[in-house]
């Protein structure tokens, strides 16, 4: 089954060759094997997920119809609401939460008839670029175990690369569904903002947060975004179909798209590792190879993308994560003094470090006698970046960066400087900043045997061309087939 | 270079935060903070006088629905999460100071 991909194990399992059971008992099976050393799961859903299975088996053999992921065993990240099993966001202050319903993305992988079979680590509210931020466990890359998976979706994008899962879902504020995805070498997508529906998401950054599917390869990405892409009317923000019209992301996908024009910033070379230089030049060479044209284009305010990202993402994140009073739901402090301490007790108990970070530098920045200077100056900012990619995106079809200036760092490496960890996110964060969405596939090994990721970023809503494009790139190499050593064993 | 955060105000931004925070984390977050602040500061290169704040990346509109009541949580599901609870109540400590009511 290790070398099956999503949408060719629901084939087999609607025609008959293999059952729901069988493979989500495969994918049972090596969570318990390798799932002790990867640490990609907070919770695995053994029981129900055999159960689950077993009912989709039943409506296959009685000849009924069957949604676009029957059968097939899935993992979600577990800052998404889901109605078994608790929701923890990896943070003490949600350890025991249930959450009284499910996610829409998770209402509509099981109306697709997925199998979920567990829910992944994370940092900490999804604060985070290595995974090292959970409060509840360490996960590693399954290309290197003394290394991060990437972060903030580092559960999801270890459990996928470990084969421990056929494809998960994450969610991306600044880069935390592309930047695992490239450390762990495997294809990741975050939509346009709004093209998902946020609804049981639990809230980092809302102007910025977006759900998208991690997987094997190009083809299982569309596939999950066709399952979970959509208006909601519970999420406000989730767009109007009328105005920004859905399609099926599978369609077409192996047809390469022509007269392609494609963008690179040669600015953006000088931060990158010489490796990973290296295979982006290959890969933008491939392309040229394919008949596409290439730009150099100009992004001047990328260099400030960091700066106004961290006043947004902690300003919002301050007030969203006000919700944890250990009043609702959550910890609470055992021996309050009186009101005032059920907050601020309850909230430094049940929060880590960086969540606290975040907290602080975002009440600062909109604190009074500050707002303007750091939080209105980072809107501003904001606007600039996102009339730079309204620029290029009137000369090319699509922009081509590394995902992340290194590979996957050493476990320990970073955690003691916020601000470094903060710069490995650069290529990632104007996307959110700018709402439109971006792909990481892997395009490369570097001399460590780690996964390189190249980023490919399209104009909002264009994900079917951007799919098409990255598809490609896919079809002619082979970086996506290799499997890290461990899940051999 | 004078900080931009010193031990008092990141004492005042816990309390706005609501954050009980140790001396420790006092002393580890003021500087932690500064570094990243002062890296911030990198916006000031840019005038943005006549730009407009964008808070939101899509155009948003306010959503209308029709007025029709419909399911809700209801009370013991919005209840089951709490830490400490009173008949349909979440139960917190006293508020009003009593020596105040006379």
């Amino acid at each position: 089954m290790h070398e099956l991909t999503a949408i060719q194990l629901r084939d087999k399992i609607k025609a008959g060759e293999i059952t729901s059971t069988q493979a989500t008992k495969k994918v049972l099976q090596a969570i318990e094997k390798h799932d002790k050393i990867i640490g990609a799961y907070i919770s695995v859903f053994e029981k129900q997920s055999l159960e689950r299975a077993a009912e989709i088996d039943k409506k296959i053999a009685a000849g009924e119809s069957v949604g676009q992921l029957a059968g097939v065993p899935v993992a979600v990240k577990d800052n998404m609401c889901t109605t078994f099993g608790a929701t923890t966001c990896a943070s003490k202050i949600l350890e025991n939460f249930h959450a009284p319903y499910n996610a829409a993305v998770v209402q509509k992988l099981l109306a697709a008839d997925a199998v979920i079979v567990g829910k992944t680590n994370l940092d900490e509210f999804a604060m985070g670029s290595s995974t090292e931020n959970s409060s509840l466990k360490q996960t590693v890359n399954p290309w290197d175990t003394t290394r991060v998976p990437g972060g903030s979706s580092g559960g999801s994008s270890a459990a996928v690369a470990g084969r421990l899962c056929m494809a998960a879902l994450g969610s991306d504020t600044g880069g935390s569904i592309r930047q695992p995805a490239g450390f762990c070498g495997i294809v990741g997508l975050k939509p346009t903002y709004g093209r998902v529906s946020r609804f049981g998401l639990v809230a980092f950054g809302s102007s910025l947060d977006q759900i998208g599917p991690l997987a094997l390869n190009v083809e299982d990405c569309a596939l999950m975004l066709n399952v979970i892409a959509g208006h909601d009317p519970n999420d406000s923000t989730s767009v109007d179909e009328k105005n920004a019209p859905l399609c099926d992301y599978l369609e077409n996908i192996d047809k390469p798209v022509e007269n392609l024009k494609i963008g690179i910033v040669p600015q953006f070379a000088a931060g990158a590792d010489k490796q990973i230089q290296n295979a982006i030049n290959n890969a933008v060479e491939l392309y040229k190879k394919l008949g596409a044209q290439i730009i150099e284009i100009d992004l001047p305010h990328f260099e400030y993308a960091i700066a106004a990202y961290y006043m947004v993402a902690t300003a919002e994140a301050s007030s969203n994560l006000a919700r944890y009073d250990g009043v609702h739901y959550g910890h609470r402090t055992e021996n309050p003094n009186d009101y005032i301490e059920v907050y601020s007790k309850s909230r430094e108990e049940g929060f880590g470090k960086e969540v606290k970070r975040r907290i602080m530098l975002g009440t600062y920045a909109l604190s009074s006698g500050y707002y303007d200077a750091y939080y209105l100056k980072a809107l501003k900012v904001r606007n600039l970046i996102r009339t730079d990619f309204t620029n290029a995106f009137e000369k090319v079809d699509s922009i081509i960066t590394p995902v992340t200036p290194t590979t996957a760092f050493k476990i320990g490496e970073k955690v003691d400087d916020p601000l470094q960890m903060y710069l490995a996110d650069m290529y990632t964060i104007s996307a959110n900043l700018a709402g439109i969405p971006g792909i990481s596939l892997p395009c490369g090994f570097d001399d460590n045997n780690l996964p390189i990721g190249m980023q490919i970023l399209a104009p909002a809503f264009e994900e079917q061309k951007l799919l098409r494009i990255a598809k490609m790139f896919e079809s002619k190499t082979d970086y996506h087939k290799k499997k890290p050593a461990i899940i051999e064993s | 270079m004078s900080p931009k955060i010193d031990k008092a105000q990141a004492k005042k931004v816990a309390k706005l935060s609501r954050l009980d925070l140790t001396e420790n984390e006092i002393e580890e977050f003021s500087a932690q903070l500064n570094a990243v602040l002062e890296y911030v500061e990198k916006m000031n290169e840019l005038n943005t006088d006549d730009v407009q704040p964008l808070a939101h990346c899509l155009p948003v509109s306010n959503c209308f629905r029709e007025d029709i009541v419909k399911e809700s949580l209801g009370t013991e599901k919005t209840l089951a999460n709490a830490p400490q609870t009173d008949n349909e109540f979440f139960k917190v400590p006293k508020i009003l100071d009593d020596s105040a009511a006379t």
